[in-house]
């Protein structure tokens, strides 16, 4: 079995299609969540600072226009990662409500696992991207 | 061939039977879709709020109409492809222009012709850029935010200026066109402005007239009109006229409308606060006890004061926006 990344709301999914990314993003934004599309090459799980594609979008009512951002971004990143992420600034909340992956590189080989002997038999583990040996931009390309 | 009937032959067969069962018998119920769209009640209220507009309200039953004929072809698997809806609405201040495009955007929204049914109201400023490359972002920006709902620009000539060729609104009628054209599903434009004034600018850019399907003038209300909308203004703000405040404000507006900067609903507005203004001085100095009725009704002599009687221009017009008054944007 090929890798797949799993981050975000529907991660126990196998990749939405474009039209759920639609349906998901109009449900976002009857919600009254502004939505945010971010792009990385180093999707390691702690790396939460994705470059942001553009400013957040406010003030907008309809999917397609975020539909039209996000097909923007894969002409730009389609080897990348990129996700949608909603925010709910509702009282209270003020953090990200919904964020799901909408675009994956063709070929990802995944992760490695580090398995490294400490003091008194105790193992540490890290986890390491194979492709971020390779330099910023030159990464996932088949 | 086989002479066993296949589903695609069984199919053919249906819809020849299809086609000529409808010359027999209805299949779609026009009744059933006017009253799920609830279209009626949106063109009704049209009529009862919208005072006048005769030829601008019925260019808009013939809309709602060929929208719901449209989908009822849809039933039937007629193609249609979708109507251009892009609007051009003309005519003096405060004809009602915006009042209408509100409304538009309701209607194409039941009429399930736009998605969300808002409506994104901005003038030059909103769509062109303070420097080169800056105009294209900024009126994507708004086209996004108005995807699915209705875009309303107001005072539309100013997109356009002749004595400048190197203007940004250019650039910005470039990208609209390029929109109108393309995304007709996702988005209605209504251009908005003085007739004289959209005339030059559709002549100067026979693009843009061409992409528009529908030119609606708006004509000036006669005085009946707008006494009829002073009427529901005053309503809508728990007023009323006592009969000789009646007689003082159709004497007001016929001195007014001879006058120069008459902005037909806005002036009616803007007379009617001014009124107001007046009704509250003489309450206060009145001073006493005072019923629901007085505080409630405007008598003649809150009218008669203004100075439209005694000198000419009322004092608070100068904001209403006639065309020779309007400060040109940067």
């Amino acid at each position: 079995m090929t890798f797949h990344l799993t981050q975000g709301t529907f991660s126990h999914l196998p990749p939405l299609t474009d039209d759920e990314i639609a349906l998901q993003v109009q449900y976002c934004l009857d919600n009254n969540w502004p939505l945010n599309i971010e792009y990385t090459d180093d999707p390691h799980p702690r790396n939460t600072y994705w470059d942001m594609w553009g400013l957040p979008m406010f003030d907008i009512k309809d999917a397609k226009a975020i539909v039209f951002e996000i097909n923007e971004c894969r002409k730009a990143f389609g080897n990348y990662y990129i996700r949608v992420s909603a925010y709910d600034r509702t009282k209270g909340r003020q953090t990200i409500a919904l964020s799901f992956i909408v675009n994956r590189p063709e070929h990802d080989p995944g992760f490695s696992l580090t398995r490294q002997e400490s003091h008194d038999r105790v193992i540490r583990y890290t986890l390491r991207d194979y492709e971020t040996d390779k330099p910023k931009g030159e990464r996932y390309k088949s | 061939m086989t002479t066993l009937p296949t589903p695609d032959t069984e199919k053919q067969n249906d819809a020849v039977n299809a086609t000529q069962d409808t010359s027999q018998e209805a299949n779609v119920d026009v009744s059933s879709v006017l009253e799920e769209s609830h279209v009626l009640d949106v063109l009704d209220k049209l009529d009862e709020e919208l005072v006048g507009l005769t030829s601008v309200k019925m260019r808009i039953r013939e809309i709602a109409s060929l929208l719901v004929v449209d989908r009822l072809r849809r039933t039937l698997e007629l193609t249609t492809r979708p109507p251009s809806l892009h609007m051009s609405f003309t005519g003096p201040p405060g004809t009602g222009k915006t009042s209408v495009a509100m409304r538009m955007a309701t209607i194409l929204h039941r009429l399930n012709y736009v998605r969300r049914g808002h409506l994104v109201a901005v003038t030059r400023d909103d769509l062109v850029g303070q420097y080169i490359g800056h105009t294209a972002p900024k009126t994507k920006e708004i086209l996004k935010r108005a995807m699915g709902g209705v875009l309303f620009i107001d005072e539309a000539y100013y997109l356009y200026r002749q004595e400048n060729e190197r203007d940004y609104g250019q650039e910005v009628i470039e990208v609209l066109l390029q929109v109108m054209e393309n995304q007709r599903e996702d988005i209605v434009v209504i251009l908005a402005g003085y007739k004289d004034r959209m005339e030059t600018f559709f002549q100067s850019n026979p693009g843009v007239s061409s992409r528009i399907a529908h030119h609606l003038d708006f004509p000036n209300y006669t005085i009946e009109e707008l006494l009829a909308i002073a009427h529901i203004m005053l309503a809508e703000q728990m007023y009323r006229f006592s009969p000789e405040a009646e007689k003082a404000f159709e004497a007001y507006l016929n001195k007014r409308m001879e006058m120069p900067r008459f902005s037909n609903g806005r002036s009616v507005r803007n007379a009617l606060d001014r009124a107001r203004l007046r009704q509250a001085n003489r309450l206060i100095a009145k001073g006493g006890k005072l019923s629901r009725m007085d505080l409630m009704t405007i008598e003649a002599e809150d009218i008669l004061a203004s100075r439209v009687f005694t000198e000419g221009i009322p004092e608070n017009e100068e904001k209403a926006p006639g065309p020779e008054m309007h400060e040109q944007p940067k």
